[in-house]
């Protein structure tokens, strides 16, 4: 009897640990690919599932929920604008470095783009005030982390990169 | 997002359990503006201290409100918000529309 392949269904969530060019045990390095539908469901569970990949770096609760807020706009800003509500492919990577208590964050989706990346990144600039957005997500994320990096080309996608240290007290 | 309510001498209070973020968004608007529409009320407070997350979409949707009970002359205070709700209501000023009261 021949095994039924089965059909991952849209909103189904694929979960890579990736390893390492070279494998250590004993490396400080630490890295994890999440790659999830924009589906409303899925920011809530993207920003636990970093959060907890951080936890070996000893964060504080405060630090803890600084990187659940950023990634929670990074992957919003994805859904509502990159893909303006159409669906489409959310890719997070996460590297947490146990040596310099350093966590770098990459959110990107290959949605519409940004036209202008210094007014986007403006308190209370948004391009959809009839749909409430409060035009804060650029600011909550320039606020909650130590870095924020944007890159963005018209029709082909935005990155927006994060990073923090964790003063592991 | 669960929301419970109760009337008490012409203030509506409202208590937020839950997450307010893009999966909460929708739902939490509309049983809000319920609220707000079927209760005649001089102010509104929203206790905060069952709301575990919240982020820059959730200003959206309590600005929304500030923005429906204002044309109204109800006044919006909020209570007990959790660190992270703390935090984020500094970030972006929300304070100064809807004052902290103890």
């Amino acid at each position: 009897m021949s095994k039924k392949l089965r059909v991952l269904k849209p909103n189904e969530i694929k979960v890579k640990k990736e390893i390492k060019e070279k494998p250590s045990a004993s490396s400080s390095l630490n890295k994890m690919t999440l790659i999830v539908d924009a589906h409303h469901h899925n920011e809530a569970f993207v920003r636990s599932t970093v959060a907890a990949f951080c936890v070996p770096l000893n964060p504080s609760i405060e630090e803890i929920n600084d990187i659940k807020t950023a990634v929670s706009e990074a992957v919003t800003n994805c859904a509502v604008h990159g893909y303006e509500g159409r669906g489409g492919e959310i890719r997070v990577e996460c590297v947490i470095d146990t040596a310099s208590n350093f966590v770098h964050i990459t959110v990107s989706d290959r949605g519409i783009g940004i036209d202008n990346i210094d007014e986007a990144i403006q308190p209370l600039f948004t391009t959809k005030p009839h749909f409430e957005r409060s035009g804060m997500g650029f600011t909550v994320m320039q606020s909650f982390m130590d870095k924020l990096e944007v890159k963005s080309e018209k029709g082909k996608g935005t990155t927006i990169e994060l990073f923090k240290s964790i003063a592991n007290l | 997002m669960n929301i419970k309510y109760q009337v008490a001498n012409k203030v509506l209070h409202i208590y937020l359990n839950g997450e307010l973020s893009e999966g909460t968004a929708q739902n939490t608007r509309s049983s809000l503006d319920n609220l707000i529409d079927s209760n005649n009320m001089v102010s509104v407070v929203f206790h905060l201290n069952g709301l575990s997350f919240m982020d820059s979409t959730g200003i959206g949707v309590l600005i929304g409100r500030y923005k429906k009970l204002k044309q109204r002359m109800t006044d919006v205070y909020v209570k007990e918000p959790t660190p992270q709700v703390e935090k984020i209501f500094r970030a972006t000023g929300l304070f100064d529309i809807m004052p902290k009261i103890s």
